[in-house]
Formats: C-alpha cells, structure tokens, sequence
C-alpha cells in the first residue's frame, strides 16, 4: 500500500453550524482525520451527530443556512469556501457519493445509459461514444450488471441492483476518494452482505480512499480498516478497526459496543440519557453527563486528543495527560442519575 | 389494567392462522381490462399457518418482501385474506364485518415500525393515547379517560405522568415516542400485540430499552406478542419461537433456540451468516446467495428460494428464468466485444422470461442451433458445480435453435424435522437428496 504519500483526503480543525432562530446548531465541531489512498475508515456515531453532515462537507452539499470553516483537502486543494462552479468541477470527479436512497438519486425519466452518458460527457468532454460505452460497460459489468440490461429505466432494476449502479455511477469517474452514507440501510441483510463484499474489493482494486458512514458497527468491524467513533460533533476516538473493536478506549465506543444487540447477546444493556442538545452542549466532555466514568475534570475542561498505545487517538480524561488533569480531578463525578424515561 | 381476566385454564391456542393466503390483484393495462384479461396478482402471503399459545412471543422473520408485515396487518383484518382462516380467541376473523372487526382490535393492537409517522403531530399525548378508548367507547368521562392515560403512561415509564400528559410528540425523543405508541396500544387492554420492527427505526443505545420495556409489560399485562422484523438479533433475544419467512412462505419454524444453535433451511443458515458483527474474530463469509428476493406476482417454481440457493438439487423447480440469469451473469463478466460476440449468437432471451419448464434459446441470425449448443456447453464447462444443471432433463439441439426441458418441480411442504418444521427437499427422504445430506 502507498500509504507513505500524501493522505488521499484530510480534515483539519472542520466547524460544520446550522443557523437556527436561536443559537447555531454545531453539528460538526473541530474535526480533523485522514484517509489514505487504499485505506477505508468508517465513521460511526448515532443519529444527530453530525456524520452525515461530515459527509456532505466534504461533497460540498451543506443546506443553505450551513456554514463550514476549517480545511478539507484532496486534490491537492482546500474545499472549503469554494464556489459551486468550482465544486461541481470536482464532485465527480475527484470525489464521489454513494448515498442511502439508491431510487431517489437516479432519474426515473433517464436509461441507465443515460445516466453514464452525462456523467461521461460532463467530466471527461474528450471520450468517444465508443469509449463511454466501454467504460460504462466495465464500471457496471464490475458490480455484476450485465450489459443487456444498459437500455433499461432506473425502476426495471431492484434495491440492490440500484445501489451496485449508484456504486458503477461513483466509481466510472475513477474519483481517488468515495464517500458513502448508510449504502446497505435500505437493503435486506444477504444483499446488504452482497455490498459490503463489492466496498471491501473497492479498495484493493481501484486504491481509492473510501469514507463509510453509518450507524452500523458490524458493518465497520466488516469494511473498514479505521474506525472514528463520533458524539455530538466531535470524533471522541479514531483507531484501527479491529484494536477499538477488541479494546475500546473512549467510555462512549465502549457502551455502544456494550449496548448493540447482537446474535450473541446475553443481557441487555443501554447508555442511560440521551446526547445532547448542539444548540447547547454539555460543558468539558460532552459525553460526562452520561458517561459511567466521569471524573471531576471531566465537565470543566475539554479532554484533548491522546495517543493511547492501541494506537488510537482518543479524547478522555482517564487516558490523560495526567499533567492537565488539577488535584482531585480524577475524584468520581457525583450527579443526579438521569430518569428512565430520558432517553433518545 | 386487567380486571377480569383470569387467563382460561385451557391451552387453546390465543390465535391459529390457518393456510392464509393475501393476494394483491393488479390492476394490468385498460386494453387487458376490456379485454378481461387477468394482470395476476402479488402473492404477497401465500399459504401460511401457525398456532400462537397465549403468553408466547413468536417471532416473525423475514426481509423485505417476505410477506411478515402484510401477514401482521391481516391478522387485524388491516388487510383482506384472499384464502384461508384466521381464529383468534375463538372467534373468525377472516370475512368479519367492519364492525367485529373493530372489537377484534381492541384486543388485538399493533405497533408500528416509525414513531415519528405513528403519531399525529398536532395531538398531544393525553388525545393521542386516549384515542382508541373514545373510538371504541370505553372511557365516557374525561376523568376516566385522564385516569386511564396517566396508567398507560406509567406503564410505559413515561413519568411523572404530568410532565408528558400534554407534550407533542415534538417535544419526546425517538424512544420516548415509541413508549407512547405502545401506551396507545396498551390502552384498551389487548391480549395480543403485534410489534411491527418496533426497534429498528431507533438508535442502537436506545433498543434495548424498548425491548426491556416490552418485555416487562408482557408480564405486567399477561400479553401475548407477535414480533415481526427482520432483525435477526434482537428476534433472538426476544422471541421464544421464530418463523422464517421468504417470499409469502414459511420455510421454517420452531424454538428460538434451536434455529439459532442449528439452523435447518438453507435460507435460514444464509441469514445467520450474513449478519455483520462487531466482533472482530467474526467475518460475513463471501460465499453467500447471489440475486435478491424475486417479484411476488410470479415467484420462482417449485422452492421460491431455488434461484439462489447454494443446496438446491433436482426437485427445487429449476425453469426457463433461470436459464436466463445464468446466462446474463455470464455476460456481466465478460468484457464487450466477448458479449457482443455472444449475443449475436444468439436471438432474443426475452423467450425465457415465463415460469416454464420448458426453455427454448433460439439462434441469432446467421447462426444455428449447434452455436447456441457450444455457447451452453461452454457456460456449463466454465462452473459445472452451477447446481441448474441438475435440474435439466433434456438438451434438443435443432437447426433454430436448442430446446431445454427441466425436471418437473415439487412444492415444498413444512416437514417435522426434530423439534421444528421446514419446507425443504433436503429434509425429505423421497426425494433422495444428493449424499452428504443433513441426517434430520
């Protein structure tokens, strides 16, 4: 892998803030990551915190109303604050999305050629009519489209085979990075494992850089080489897939871990309260007013990124630096336990 | 919340589904109308029975398109049974006048998948629980009526009571609505719950409370729950016995336990491979069923799970539409001028496209029957294990083309396998599954 080189997309410092009729909402607040080419991280949070908004920053599709400032780079350039004109430019091109509707971001009115043909022609003038066909043809024949089926309107094609096209449609334009948000939600759990087989070739065959976002830490432990755990904006804790997996360092990753359902569930187990408000987030630590964990120091000061020997970057006071901590900092938080009923 | 009941001391089933069958006709084209042409129909519950015995949690599990929620809605009469019978408490329901069948819900409730679309916005939580009981007549003052929704609420754990009394569902998070939908379910006092995916709409930390709570409320209620999701998971969790539906059909049922420790129908062990884990030592193998659930207006012959099933043997009702997907996965790999080439050898597949045993794959032009044949051939060479083959009887090559005659397929029926049922030809010894199989 070529992971020496430059990261094939870079996050430094991002500030993503909705304006409401009352104080903004910050749905991404200070986030930085990379993503090597070849390299896929997957970014997990529950709703509301600000993943998907991650995801559209950096495509450049942030609502009216949103602002962003910080850095996104890829392409040997800050996104950030660039026109429409030049973002289109890009979007395609150098970066590509797959999102979670498959039916609703194809025409219904457009051929699947179509669809290829204004992809083609938008971002690559020069090819021949011969030479989009062929890449066309390649790019779906990869996902397991086959040929005989070009000509056909977007509904003749089934939940599954809308999600491989949308996937053909990202990757014809050979983008270095994709971003891909919640792709197997809608789809059932065979064809979901069907997907989930075509991202993780993705990356051994093309070297791109994939982003996955989604609520769903199976799929993570399934695809991703990285995995960036989100909460209320920030990235509480950004490691190697299978060390946070294994030995999750931030209390946060550790309950939701705790509190998935899976086949070999023996009790169940949920994180007591709900997140927070982004109008108006907790003090210090974000996560304290739930976190089993907390200490004294955990609502006065914002814990910063720690390297912990995992090889993870997390942001908890447990992990340090001992030195920021004051005296009687590490005393355990008393508080009032949350009531049963508030809760996401 | 219960006065009367002492449950009967009997172990009459609360509910027995009978050979249901919930057909959609289609309304075709106005040419085929005039011309009284049938359009078919989507056959989207077709031939399903199970007994439900009071306090019991069954599970109902399935993807999209299996038929689980359409099965759910008319058990409550919420859709019409096109064949078949549905006894619950004693009573027919199937065929039940609109009044009975408004009874018939009140002891019977369900509650649905989204809570943000199960309640209105507009309504607060007092209205909004204490709706069924003004539409069914219960509660005839508004003390009785504020009484019975301050329960509900406390049943629910949506306290104190007062603080959510007269909030909007704009003010509640994802899990508290959904305790206010199971509240307006509670309210009238049912004795069997259908939860349709009651969790799966909501954040992974919030699950677990809403099955505790469902769990509790069984107890506290005396309920019975038909839990319908396809969330393998927490059907596991939940559920003391599971049916696994595919496609209108049972294909296999028993204790939660034992499917899960030893999983019996194909489709079932596919299912239990697939689901992505947390647990790093845990891979989702990659030799899992191709294709995805077909149309319901005209669903595979014989097993309808056939097409993409990995033990699929002689009987399993191998056809004309199979023929075709071999074919076009063939040339999904191919590159375009090997594609171009064999297409022009062949005509049009579009004669495939009926349910038949009886496939004909004619010539292109300027080529004849032996082309189409060494075409076959070649297919057949590259991947002779493709389990198709074993359902073809004859091969005739003419001079048009080649016509393929498959074995003639048998519906598989649930057969008593140990403690459970599946509807599996592996499982039955007269049709002398291939060796190696599974002893029952």
């Amino acid at each position: 892998m070529t992971s020496a080189a430059e990261p094939a997309l870079s996050v430094r410092d991002l500030r993503v803030w909705y304006g409401t009729p009352g104080a903004p909402v910050r749905a991404v607040d200070g986030v930085s990551f990379d993503i090597a080419a070849g390299e896929t991280l997957g970014l997990v949070g529950e709703s509301g915190c600000g993943k998907s908004t991650l995801g559209r920053s950096i495509m450049g599709l942030l609502p009216e109303g949103a602002a962003a400032d910080g850095d996104i780079r890829y392409g040997g350039r800050n996104v950030v604050g660039l026109t429409e004109r030049d973002l289109r430019a890009i979007r395609g091109a150098d970066v590509g999305m797959i999102f979670q509707e498959p039916m609703t971001r194809l025409d219904p009115l457009m051929t699947i050629e179509d669809h290829f043909a204004e992809t083609l022609k938008t971002h690559e003038p020069g090819l021949s009519k011969a030479e989009r066909r062929r890449r066309s043809l390649d790019a779906l024949g990869g996902m397991g489209i086959p040929p005989t089926r070009f000509g056909q309107y977007p509904h003749e094609f089934s939940g599954g085979m809308r999600q491989r096209i949308m996937i053909a449609l990202a990757l014809v334009l050979r983008p270095r990075v994709v971003i891909a948000d919640e792709p197997t939600t809608a789809l059932d759990v065979l064809v979901e494992a069907q997907i989930l087989t075509i991202l993780t070739d993705l990356r051994r065959n093309y070297d791109t850089a994939l982003l996955l976002i989604t609520h769903n830490l199976g799929i993570v432990a399934e695809a991703c080489d990285r995995v960036a755990v989100m909460y209320a904006g920030e990235i509480v804790e950004d490691g190697p897939a299978e060390q946070v997996f294994r030995a999750p360092a931030h209390p946060y990753t550790r309950e939701l871990l705790a509190s998935i359902i899976s086949l070999r569930t023996q009790a169940l187990r949920a994180i007591p309260g709900a997140p927070p408000d982004l109008r108006d987030p907790p003090s210090g630590c974000r996560f304290h007013p739930r976190c089993p964990d907390a200490m004294r120091v955990c609502p006065a000061m914002s814990p910063a990124p720690v390297w912990v020997e995992t090889g993870s970057t997390v942001r908890c006071w447990l992990h340090g630096p001992a030195e920021l901590i004051p005296p009687g900092g590490t005393e355990p938080l008393e508080r009032r336990r949350p009531e049963v009923a508030d809760e996401a | 919340m219960r006065p009367e009941t002492e449950a009967p001391a009997t172990t009459a089933p609360l509910l027995e589904v009978r050979n249901v069958k919930t057909h959609f006709a289609l309304r075709g084209t106005f040419a085929g109308r005039v011309l009284g042409r049938d359009a078919g129909s989507v056959k989207a519950v077709d031939g399903v029975s199970f007994a439900l015995q009071p306090g019991e949690v069954l599970g109902l599990v399935g993807e999209s398109g299996s038929g689980k929620t359409t099965l759910a809605r008319t058990i409550l009469g919420l859709a019409e049974a096109t064949e078949g019978s549905i006894r619950f408490g004693g009573e027919e329901v199937v065929g039940m006048s609109e009044r009975d069948l408004r009874r018939h819900r009140r002891r019977a409730q369900m509650v649905f998948q989204d809570p943000h679309a199960s309640l209105n916005p507009a309504m607060d939580l007092l209205t909004a629980i204490g709706h069924p009981l003004k539409i069914h007549g219960i509660a005839h003052d508004e003390g009785a009526l504020r009484r019975a929704v301050g329960d509900a609420l406390e049943h629910v754990g949506l306290t104190p009571v007062e603080r959510y009394l007269h909030a909007f569902p704009s003010d509640l998070s994802g899990g508290q609505k959904q305790r206010a939908v199971i509240a307006r379910a509670i309210i009238t006092d049912p004795d069997l719950l259908i939860a349709d995916e009651p969790v799966s709409m909501l954040d992974m930390s919030v699950r677990a409370k809403i099955l505790e709570l469902m769990i509790r409320l069984k107890e506290e209620l005396n309920l019975t729950y038909l839990y319908v999701t396809h969330d393998l998971a927490t059907a596991r969790y939940f559920c003391d016995r599971i049916a696994i539906m595919y496609l209108g059909r049972i294909v296999e049922i028993g204790p939660t336990a034992s499917i899960f420790a030893d999983p019996k129908h194909p489709y079932t062990r596919s299912l239990l491979r697939a689901v992505p884990d947390p647990d790093p030592d845990r891979r989702v193998p990659r030799d899992l069923p191709r294709g995805e659930v077909p149309d319901a207006v005209e669903p595979p012959l014989g097993c309808s799970f056939h097409p993409r099933c990995p033990r699929a043997f002689e009987p399993c009702g191998w056809e004309a539409r199979d023929l075709r997907d071999l074919i076009e996965r063939r040339w999904a790999g191919l590159g375009e001028e090997a594609f171009e080439r064999e297409r022009r050898r062949i005509g049009a597949l579009d004669r495939l496209d009926a349910p038949s045993t009886d496939a004909t794959i004619s010539a292109g032009r300027g080529s004849g029957g032996g082309d189409v044949r060494d075409l076959l051939d070649a297919i057949r060479d590259r991947d002779p294990d493709e389990p198709l083959w074993r359902g073809v009887e004859r091969v005739e090559t003419g001079s048009g083309g080649v016509d393929v005659t498959f074995r003639p397929h048998v519906d598989p029926a649930l057969l008593d396998v140990g403690d459970r049922r599946v509807a599996c030809h592996l499982y039955d010894p007269s049709l002398a599954p291939p060796s190696g199989e599974p002893a029952a």
